[in-house]
């Protein structure tokens, strides 16, 4: 009997493989082609001064912070994006040093990096969270259970959660501001606010050719990469620095997204339900024929159904 | 002992206030004051969940382990009705007992842990097909009615013809009969499409919780993470089956003074061994193919756990099972039984707790009291509804010389 189960995973096996053999188009390749909006962060230019924070605090409603905005002291500790604030700034100390040979300081905000091919929105179960032909991963509280499953997927750590409302509680993450470009044509609160022009907001193929314009004509000022142009597939936050990505707190990660194993698995093995009718017609047929045994040989004992 | 095919189940009709059950209302109760708690306060209330770690005891207990832990019905059922050995008839009602309230747990924890309970209905409607945990749900529900349809006959056969309800409701037992005899002709015809339906479901969920976390390949310590970790979580689920069937066939014959079943225990631990074997050439094979080895002996945390999982829930339980003597031996079956379901509890914290390590926080998790005490308040209540369910409903086959009396 083990071995009919057996034969039933070698059949899915080679079903499997058939789907490798020949890809559907990913998510990400469908909008590389498309023209979706995103954000470059020049952290070369970044000096450190928290109007981003305070500009996503104002615009998202989010609560008072515990200290106020113009405090740089936070900078002491590193910070992660939470269910009070989308977006912080921290400091990094690589070794770099300026003529006078003093240590300086590189400055990374962080936020949701709005992947091309996201985790959180392959994971989620409803699909409350979902990409946005315009770049932005949307969160729908109104389809939301809170499973929570999008925070364990998401590799940036992203998602915050509100463990203290017991019964409505949110998904808390950057927007990327979307009713601003939607609806007002207006560039996102922390790149319209801030000062050194650290934050650029555009399409994302122009960018990109804006990224790469910069690495040209500064080859000694730049880290030869852009963190997102590949990373987990792509993501719309593009980012520029000084110093390799690793001193920054950034992971390095697969150029091919993270959600693409699970999704191979689920469609190749359940599309169209075909490997559960498949086990359903042969365990229905084993049973058939054991049961036809049963009747002919000791029929006198098993007669009357299966209960 | 009993021979197949001459088992009786039959209401077991002892007193239900021992000092066990006492215990278990006491757990209870305290898992009931953490789940006001909870649903007053918020889950940050009472358990050590984060952004960076925001599933944990309940994930990886309530519910990963807990479906685990309920394969012994689909299982059972299996090799009964669909494999015609009807010599295992007499553990499959109690599988199914455990099944059913095992899933009915999984989704009572569930409620607790996620963070609107009220909208546990919207995947119904809200369908992504490409998120594994949808998946989950969708067999998960629909498994659960199947369970409930296919435990329908022992209710049938425990009170068909003896329905008397209390006063005023009297007047309906003419009714309910009603209702239990359609019943009982309806699923004598259609029972085999819920059976089926049964193992089909349960092979889809229990190898996609395995899939869960194989979104997050950063995540996931490369020791359990793997492309065939679904195949891996459906293997060990399969072999704990019958395992769990002789962990609580012993408990039960021990504590409630039930029929000897050794004679369908042994064969059943026989299984077990190849499952075993299997599992572990899976396991083993997957370690060597990745070279995943070389973390075996690094000392961290996860290593140690990952070696303890292997020897206490594999090796040393497909050790003892190898000689037939040992399968005879009621003591080693439970031993080697108890390791095993001991063995799939580890691996399912260990993939889902101990094994998940976010590698920008760091972030370490341990559970909080209120977790704890939700758990186990969920897991008393299923013991003290299974004593209740065995107590009325022909489940378990009482002990022979008690029924010569």
């Amino acid at each position: 009997m083990q071995i009919k189960r057996r034969n039933f995973f070698k059949l899915a096996a080679v079903g499997a493989g058939s789907v490798v053999i020949s890809p559907r188009p990913t998510r990400a390749e469908r909008k590389k082609a498309g023209d979706s909006f995103a954000c470059l962060v020049d952290t070369s230019r970044c000096i450190g001064c928290r109007k981003c924070e305070q500009a996503c605090n104002e615009i998202n409603n989010l609560p008072e912070p515990a200290r106020r905005f113009d405090d740089l002291t936070v900078f002491d500790s590193a910070r992660r994006p939470d269910a009070r604030r989308f977006t912080v700034v921290n400091r990094y100390h690589s070794g770099r040093i300026d003529d006078a040979g003093l240590l300086v300081a590189d400055y990374v905000k962080i936020q949701c990096m709005h992947c091309l091919d996201p985790s959180c929105a392959s994971a989620c179960v409803t699909g409350a969270l979902s990409k946005h032909d315009n770049g932005a991963v949307h969160y729908d509280v109104s389809k939301c259970i809170g499973c929570r499953y999008c925070m364990m997927a998401c590799p940036f750590e992203i998602p915050a959660y509100e463990y203290h409302n017991p019964l409505t509680p949110r998904v808390m993450k950057c927007n990327f501001c979307e009713e601003q470009f939607t609806r007002q044509h207006k560039a996102p609160a922390c790149a319209t606010i801030c000062p050194t022009e650290a934050i650029t907001f555009g399409k994302r193929t122009t960018l990109l050719q804006l990224a790469k314009k910069r690495l040209a004509k500064y080859p000694a000022r730049y880290e030869q990469h852009i963190y997102g142009e590949h990373e987990a597939g792509g993501t719309a936050w593009l980012y520029l620095a000084r110093v390799p990505f690793k001193k920054l707190g950034f992971l390095t990660l697969p150029s091919n997204p993270l959600p693409r194993l699970s999704e191979l698995i689920q469609h190749s093995l359940f599309s169209y339900l075909w490997s559960p009718a498949l086990l359903f017609a042969l365990l229905g047929g084993i049973m058939y024929r054991n049961r036809a045994k049963n009747d002919s040989g000791e029929g006198h004992k098993q007669s009357g159904g299966v209960s | 002992m009993s021979v197949s095919g001459e088992h009786n189940p039959a209401p077991l009709r002892q007193p239900l206030w021992t000092p066990g059950v006492i215990v278990m209302l006491f757990f209870m109760a305290i898992g009931a004051v953490a789940v006001a708690a909870r649903f007053m306060f918020g889950i940050g209330a009472v358990a050590n969940l984060s952004n960076a770690r925001p599933w944990g005891l309940w994930v990886a207990i309530d519910v990963a382990t807990g479906v685990a832990l309920a394969a012994g019905g689909f299982t059972t059922a299996a090799l009964t009705h669909i494999f015609g050995r009807h010599q295992y008839k007499s553990v499959v009602r109690p599988a199914l007992l455990t099944a059913m309230l095992g899933y009915t747990f999984v989704v009572l924890g569930l409620l607790v842990d996620i963070g609107r309970s009220w909208a546990i209905w919207k995947p119904i409607f809200n369908w992504n097909t490409n998120s594994v945990l949808f998946e989950v749900a969708m067999c998960v529900m629909v498994y659960l009615s199947v369970l409930y349809i296919e435990f329908l006959p022992v209710v049938v056969e425990g009170y068909s013809g003896k329905v008397s309800l209390p006063r005023r409701a009297a007047r309906l037992n003419g009714v309910v009969e009603q209702l239990l005899s359609t019943a009982d002709r309806w699923l004598g015809k259609t029972l085999w499409v819920f059976i089926i339906a049964g193992v089909v479901l349960s092979c889809m969920h229990q190898s996609s919780l395995g899939s869960l976390l194989l979104i997050a390949p950063t995540k996931l310590h490369p020791l359990w993470y793997t492309p065939i970790l679904p195949l891996l979580f459906l293997v060990s689920a399969i072999a704990v089956g019958y395992p769990m069937v002789i962990f609580e066939a012993t408990l039960a014959s021990c504590s409630l003074q039930t029929d000897d079943e050794m004679a369908v225990l042994a064969p059943l631990a026989k299984i077990t061994y190849y499952l075993l074997g299997l599992y572990f050439t899976l396991k083993g094979g997957d370690m060597l193919w990745r070279g995943t080895w070389r973390y075996l002996l690094d000392g961290t945390a996860q290593s140690n756990a990952f070696i303890v999982e292997l020897l206490c829930g594999v090796i040393v339980p497909w050790y003892i099972l190898r000689s037939p003597q040992r399968r005879q031996s009621r003591r080693y079956l439970f031993i080697a039984a108890t390791m095993v379901v001991a063995g799939v509890v580890i691996n399912r914290v260990n993939v889902f707790i101990i094994g998940f390590t976010p590698p920008l926080t760091h972030e370490t998790y341990s559970p909080a009291i209120g977790e704890i005490a939700i758990t186990c308040g969920l897991i008393a209540a299923l013991m003290f509804l299974y004593r209740i369910l065995v107590t009325h409903l022909p489940i378990l086959s009482p002990r022979r010389k008690e029924m010569l009396k």
